[in-house]
Order: structure tokens, then sequence, then C-alpha cells
């Protein structure tokens, strides 16, 4: 039954999560907070911060890490099956097909009428996690966090794994 | 076995390499399947990369997947998936359980807790590519109403989002095609 839950909460993100890696981390945390209930907010942002600055594909490094945290080993390749193998035995078997449909505006609108919920299941994501840390550090050092990181992600544009980094150093010392 | 070998090395450096999730990978795995192993040309992989847009779930190990059972079938496939994801994978297990083996210091909680609102930025940066994203191919008009109407129906009626995701793909599929091209829709295609 465990392992049939693990399988589930990464098969739905795997084949509705349009739109790449990114795509499916809202999802992920759907299943996995909202409706299994295996981690907290916290955790699931812990998973998140350290999937973001580790390299590699990010949906399957949530997938490995909570299925091994639900379930073990084992929990971990059902968790990792179940996130990669529905779209990309698709791709492999129906690759013909879909190369004949790929320009039809049919096939362009799927990923394209799925980019507004990604967005707001993103946005809402951000903002719980937000209002997650004023409740636990304070308004003005989330505000402090927030405007830094941003500035230094999106204007200097340092690398994630630095700034993520930086927020680890600065919490050790001063939170 | 050479084959199989290279393989494993091609994905293995692109997973090691590719920061910033399965998108930052994608350069990474054009360079060692065209330019370095030859396994394909350029222009099969921009149909792979076309085709592997439009189709659900994380990228690079679409990709990794399709180029490793065109080059040695079944056995490539799971060779050059597991290269790219397994490394990572067993690094995120190994920090993630020591963080929470010593979790109760006060540093470690205070190190955890700022790094909620980067999370928090990231995640509204990624909100703003994917709405950028949808407003270059519908337009900011038909992406304000549909947001809207999305965010209605998961924050205030607790719809499940897959619910509301699989209704949009039955719309996209059974919806008529206007007359007019539509050009919006390919340049936001790599994400």
């Amino acid at each position: 039954m465990k392992y049939w839950d693990i399988f589930v909460a990464f098969f739905i993100p795997g084949i509705l999560g349009y739109g790449g890696g990114p795509a499916s981390i809202p999802l992920v945390e759907n299943e996995v907070v909202d409706r299994y209930g295996w981690m907290t907010v916290q955790e699931f942002s812990e998973v998140l911060a350290l999937g973001n600055s580790l390299p590699g594909p990010i949906a399957t490094k949530m997938a490995g890490y909570i299925g091994y945290d639900v379930g073990g080993v084992l929990g971990a390749f059902v968790g990792v099956f179940a996130a990669v193998a529905p779209s990309l035995i698709i791709m492999i078997l129906l690759f013909g097909i879909l190369l004949k449909y790929k320009d039809s505006p049919k096939v362009k609108r799927l990923t394209l009428y799925v980019r507004p919920v990604i967005a707001i299941l993103l946005g809402v994501m951000a903002w719980s996690f937000f209002q997650e840390s004023i409740v636990g550090i304070g308004f003005w050092q989330t505000a402090v966090i927030i405007i830094v990181s941003y500035l230094l992600l999106e204007r200097v544009k340092w690398h994630p794994a630095f700034v993520i980094i930086g927020a680890f150093v600065y919490g050790g010392f001063f939170l | 076995m050479r084959t199989h070998w290279n393989i494993f090395i091609a994905f293995f450096r692109v997973g090691m390499l590719g920061y910033g999730g399965g998108p930052g990978s994608i350069p990474l795995i054009h360079k060692e399947v065209v330019d370095k192993y030859k396994w394909m040309t350029a222009d099969e992989f921009g149909d792979l990369l076309a085709l592997g847009n439009t189709l659900p779930g994380p990228i690079a190990t679409k990709l990794a997947g399709y180029i490793g059972y065109r080059v040695t079938g079944l056995w490539g496939m799971i060779n050059a998936v597991l290269a790219s994801i397994i490394p990572t994978i067993i690094l995120m297990i190994v920090l993630l359980t020591s963080l929470s083996s010593i979790r109760n210091f006060d540093w470690v909680q205070g190190m955890t807790a700022a790094v909620i609102p980067v999370v928090g930025v990231m995640l509204a940066v990624l909100t703003w590519q994917f709405i950028d994203k949808a407003i270059g191919g519908m337009g900011w008009l038909q992406t304000g109403i549909m947001s809207a109407i999305v965010f209605i129906l998961l924050q205030f009626m607790n719809v499940h989002p897959g619910i509301v995701i699989g209704a949009l793909l039955v719309i996209a599929l059974v919806q008529k095609d206007k007359s007019k091209r539509d050009d919006g829709s390919r340049e936001g295609g790599t994400s």
C-alpha cells in the first residue's frame, strides 16, 4: 500500500507536469505535503533547496529522496520509476506518430494551456513559503533575505547553489 | 561494451554538471550526443527536444532515455537514465539524512530557516517565467482570465490540480484549430 501511494504520488506529477521538471514541483508538493502528509512545508522546502543546489534533474532528485524517506531504497526506486517511466515510454513507443504531429496546433496547445496552471501552483507555493518564513523568523528577517537573494539570483546572476550556501551561513550565525 | 561505457560517461557528466534542474542540462546533452559521440544530428536532436517538450514529465530523463534507447536499445535506455539521475539522488539522500540527524542544534535550525525565503524567491521567479511564456503563447488577456479561473478552482474550491490540468488537456485537443497561424508558442518551448 505504501509503495502504491509512492507510485501514485509521483506518477501524477510525472504525467501532468508539462513544462519539464520544474513544472512538476508544485504537483509533487500537492501530493507529498497536502495529500499524503509525508512532509511539512518546511521539510519540503529543505528538499527543494538542497535539490536546487545540487546538479541534475530536479524532479527525479525529489522523487528519489522522498521515495527513500517514505519507503527506503525500494521506495526511492518506485518514486523515480513513477516519475520517469510513463512519459519516457510514450516517447519511445510513439516517437514516429508524435514527430508527425509535433507542429500541429493541437499538440502545441497541450503545453500552452497548462502553463497558467503551473504558474498559479508555483505562485501559491512561493507565497506559502514566505508566510511560513514570516511565522518562523519574523517579517523583517524574511524581507531582507527575500530582497538580498532576489538581487543576487536575478541581478548579480549568482549561481543558486552559492545563494543557498550563503543563506545557510547567514542562518547558522544570525538566526 | 564500449558503447555502453560511452553512454554511461556521457550522461553521468550531464547529470553531474547540469545545474538548474533538467532544462539546465539540455545544452550539455546536445554537446555529448551531437558534438562528441555523434549519435544523432543537430536536426534530429532539435526534433527530439521539440517532441520532449510536448510530452509531460521531466525533460532530462526523457532525452537521456530516448537517446540511450536509440543507441543500444533497452539496456542503453536504462543505462542513460540511471547515469544521469543516480549520482545526485545518492548525494541528496546522504546530505538530507545527515542534516536531519543534527537538526536539534540551534545553528542547523537557523540554517534551514534562512533557506525557506530563498526557495520562495526561486519559486516566484519560476512563476514569473511560466506566466511570461503563457503570455508569449496566447496573449496577456487570455492568460489573465485563465489564471484567475484556475486560481479560484484550486484555492477556493480545492479542486485537485490534476483534474484542472486534465480538463485543459482535453480542451486543447478537442478545440477547433483557428485558421490564423499560431506563431508565439514556439519560442517558449525549451523548458
